[in-house]
C-alpha cells in the first residue's frame, strides 16, 4: 500500500500574547492508502492542531509534511487552497453547510472552486448525494433536514471531488447516539469502498470503528496501535 | 470560477437581506437620480430651445435691446439702454448691402382676439407688428390668403394674419380669410393664415397674430424697442453681413469706439452658446453635489459590506475549507458591492429620466433619454461599488480559515 500522509518531526508553536504555546512537539506519523485511522486525545492535547495541519488549513512551524509525495509544509495560501480542494474532504462536527443553499448547491461547492463546468458539477454532485442516500432531498435547504441528514450532505460534499483523504472532526459530536452510529456506518462503508479515512474524536466508541488508533497527548504521539476489537456499525445507510 | 457563478452568489446574498439591501441602495438611488434628473431636464430644455430657434430662418440673425437669457444685473443694465427705433431700423434696412431681407418687428403679449359672432380666445395671444420682410425672416409660411404688403404698411391698414392656433380657435371650420375680427376691441380684416410651427419652450409658438408694423405702433403705442431681423444673402457672407449690421447700428446709435454694443445680436448659434454657458454651471453644481452624495452612499455600502463580512465569517471559512482561494472570496464580495450599486444605479437612472422628463411634460415638448448620461451614471456607481467594496472584500479574503470556521 502506498503512503498518502507522511509527517516528519512536525512542530507547531503559537504566540499567545507573551507566551509561546507548543501545540505540537515533534509528531511523526505515516498513513497509508485505504487506512481507517482514529486520532484521539483529550482537549488541549494538540489533536485539533494536528488535524488542521493534515487538512492543509494550517502549516507547521517546523518539520516536513508530504501529502501524496508532495511537500505541502511550505506552500502558500493559494497552493494550500488548491490541495484542500483536490485532496481533502472535510467533515465537521457542526456540519458547516451553507444555510441559504440547497443540498445540491452545497455539494457542488468544492467543484465550483475546482473549475468544473456546470453540467459536470451537477452530474458529480448528484452521484455523491446518491452515495449518501439523499437523492430525494436534493433541493431541500439544510434547515429542512435532520442532523443526521445534514451530516450526510457534508459527507457528500467531502466525497464529491474524490479526495485522497476524508478528514472528519468529531463527526458525531452533534448527533444522538443512534444517528451517530448511522453516520459511522456510512464511514465504514466508504472505507470498504477504498477511501482513506481519518477521524478525530475523543470518544472511544467512535474510535473503535477505525483499524488503527493514534493517541495524542501534550503535542506528541503517545500510542499508535491497531484496534483489536473493531466495532462494526449495525445499520448501514438507511435514509 | 465562472462570472455567472459569482454573480448568482452575489444576487442570492442581496436577496437574503432585502430590507437592508434596499436601504443601502437608497443612497445610490438618490445620488444617481439627481444627476440623471438634472441632465435630462437640461437636455429637454436644450432641445426645445434648439427647435424653437430653428424658427429663425437659415443664416438669419436678430438684433434687440434686451438679452434673451441673462443675469438680473445684466437685464437691469440693458433696461437703461435707448430703444431701437423704427427710424434706426429703417435706416439699417436702407443702407445694408449684404442682406437678402431685413424684417422689423415689435411684439405685444396678452391680447384677446374675438369674432363678432362671439368666438373668443384666452387673453394670452401675442400680437406681432411686422414689416413685409419680417414674414420670411421669421420663417413663417402663408397657408391661405396673402402676406403683409408695403401698401398695408404705408396706409397702416387694419389687416391681420392668424397663426394656426388662433385660427383653430376662432374658425374651427375654416373660412378665416376675409372675415372680421377684433384684437383688443379694434376691428381688423383677416387677410391670411400661417402654417403651424409646433411647440417650443414656454408653450406654443402658434398662438399669435401678425399685423402691419405701422398699424401696430399706432394701436399698441410707439414707445417701444423694435427687433431687427436680418437674413444674409448666403451662408458665405453671413459673418460679414452680421459685422456690417453691427457697425451700421453702432454708428446710428452713436456708440463710441471701444465701448460695448448697446444692443444684442442673436443667432441660433449664439443662443445655444449662451444657454450652454448658463447650464454649464447648473450641471457643474449638480454634478458636484451628486458626486458628494454618491460618496456618502459609497461609505454606506462599505459599512454594510463590513457588517456582511462579519456576519458571514463562517460562510467564508466553509468556502475556504473546500478550496476557495483569496481571489475567489475577493471577487465574490466586490461583485456583491458592485451589483448592489448597479441595482441602485439602475433605479436612479430610471427615476431620473422620468423626473427630468416631467420638464418636457410641463413645456409640452418631446421627452428625451440621455443615453450618454445614463451610461456615465451606471459606470460611476459601478466605480463606487469597486472603490468601497475593495476593503471589506479584502478583509474577507484574508480571514484565516481556521478562525473563520470556528466563528459563531
Amino acid at each position: 500500500m502506498s503512503t498518502i500522509i507522511r509527517l516528519f518531526n512536525i512542530t507547531k508553536v503559537y504566540q499567545m500574547g507573551e507566551e509561546e504555546v507548543h501545540a505540537l512537539q515533534g509528531v511523526n506519523l505515516e498513513i497509508k492508502k485505504n487506512e481507517y485511522v482514529a486520532i484521539m486525545g483529550p482537549s488541549g492535547s494538540g489533536k485539533s492542531t494536528l488535524m488542521n495541519i493534515i487538512g492543509c488549513l494550517d502549516t507547521p512551524t517546523a518539520g516536513l509534511y508530504e501529502l501524496n509525495g508532495t511537500n505541502v509544509s511550505e506552500m502558500n495560501d493559494n497552493q494550500l487552497a488548491k490541495i484542500r480542494n483536490k485532496e481533502i474532504g472535510f467533515v465537521f462536527q457542526t456540519f458547516n453547510l451553507l444555510a441559504r443553499s440547497d443540498v445540491l448547491h452545497n455539494v457542488e461547492l468544492p467543484l465550483i472552486y475546482g473549475g468544473f463546468s456546470s453540467a459536470e458539477r451537477k452530474r458529480l454532485a448528484k452521484e455523491a448525494i446518491e452515495r449518501v442516500g439523499l437523492s430525494d432531498r436534493m433541493h431541500h435547504k439544510p434547515n429542512e433536514l435532520s442532523g443526521g441528514q445534514r451530516q450526510r450532505v457534508a459527507i457528500a460534499r467531502a466525497l464529491v471531488t474524490n479526495p485522497s483523504i476524508l478528514l472528519a472532526d468529531e463527526p458525531t459530536g452533534n448527533l444522538d447516539s443512534r444517528t451517530g452510529e448511522e453516520i459511522m456506518g456510512l464511514f465504514d462503508m466508504l472505507h470498504q469502498q477504498g477511501n482513506t479515512i481519518i477521524v478525530v474524536t475523543h470518544e472511544e466508541e467512535i474510535a473503535a470503528h477505525a483499524h488503527r488508533m493514534v493517541r495524542i497527548r501534550d503535542g506528541k504521539v503517545e500510542r499508535d496501535e491497531m484496534v483489536k476489537h473493531r466495532r462494526i456499525a449495525k445499520s448501514i445507510v438507511t435514509s | 470560477m465562472e462570472s455567472r457563478e459569482i454573480i448568482s452568489i452575489a444576487l442570492s446574498a442581496i436577496r437574503a437581506n432585502k430590507l437592508r439591501s434596499a436601504l443601502t441602495l437608497l443612497g445610490i438611488v438618490v445620488g444617481v437620480f439627481s444627476i440623471i434628473g438634472v441632465m435630462t431636464a437640461v437636455r429637454v430644455l436644450q432641445n426645445s430651445i434648439e427647435s424653437g430657434l430653428s424658427n429663425l430662418g437659415a443664416h438669419t440673425f436678430q438684433i434687440q435691446k434686451m438679452p434673451m437669457m441673462s443675469s438680473r444685473r445684466e437685464w437691469l443694465q440693458a433696461l437703461k439702454r435707448k430703444d431701437i427705433t423704427y427710424e434706426q431700423a429703417q435706416t439699417v434696412a436702407e443702407r445694408i448691402t449684404l442682406a437678402q431681407y431685413v424684417g422689423i418687428e415689435g411684439w405685444q403679449g396678452g391680447a384677446t382676439i374675438q369674432r363678432p359672432t362671439g368666438e373668443k380666445t384666452n387673453p394670452n395671444v401675442s400680437v406681432a407688428g411686422e414689416t413685409p420682410e419680417g414674414i420670411p425672416t421669421n420663417n413663417w409660411t402663408i397657408k391661405e390668403g396673402r402676406s403683409i404688403t408695403e401698401n398695408d404698411l404705408l396706409h397702416s391698414y387694419a389687416v391681420a394674419l392668424l397663426a394656426s392656433e388662433v385660427e383653430k380657435k376662432l374658425f374651427p371650420r375654416g373660412g378665416a380669410v376675409g372675415s372680421e375680427i377684433k384684437i383688443n376691441n379694434r376691428r381688423y380684416t383677416v387677410v391670411g393664415t400661417f402654417e403651424p410651427k409646433g411647440a417650443s419652450l414656454g408653450g406654443s409658438s402658434d398662438n399669435f397674430v401678425a399685423i402691419p408694423l405701422t398699424t401696430f405702433l399706432e394701436h399698441f403705442g410707439k414707445q417701444r424697442s423694435l427687433n431687427i431681423m436680418v437674413k444674409a444673402k448666403s451662408a458665405e457672407v453671413y459673418e460679414e453681413c452680421l459685422e456690417e449690421t453691427r457697425l451700421l447700428l453702432r454708428t446710428l446709435r452713436k456708440v463710441p469706439p471701444g465701448q460695448e454694443d448697446d444692443f444684442y445680436i442673436f443667432s441660433n448659434d449664439s443662443l445655444i452658446e449662451t444657454f450652454n454657458e448658463f447650464t454649464f454651471y447648473v450641471k457643474l453644481g449638480v454634478g458636484f453635489i451628486s458626486f458628494i452624495s454618491l460618496l456618502a452612499a459609497g461609505v454606506g455600502i462599505m459599512n454594510i459590506m463590513l457588517v456582511s463580512v462579519t456576519e458571514r465569517t463562517k460562510e467564508i471559512g466553509i468556502r475556504k475549507a473546500v478550496g476557495a482561494r483569496r481571489s475567489n472570496i475577493l471577487s465574490q464580495f466586490i461583485t456583491e458591492a458592485i451589483v448592489l450599486c448597479q441595482m441602485g444605479g439602475l433605479f436612479g437612472i430610471g427615476l431620473g429620466i422620468i423626473g427630468g422628463n416631467l420638464a418636457a411634460l410641463a413645456f409640452s415638448i418631446p421627452p428625451v433619454i440621455p443615453i450618454d448620461w445614463a451610461l456615465i451614471g451606471f459606470l460611476l456607481c459601478s466605480a463606487i461599488g469597486i472603490v468601497f467594496g475593495v476593503y471589506p472584500a479584502w478583509k474577507a479574503a484574508n480571514l484565516d480559515p481556521i478562525d473563520a470556521l470556528r466563528y459563531e
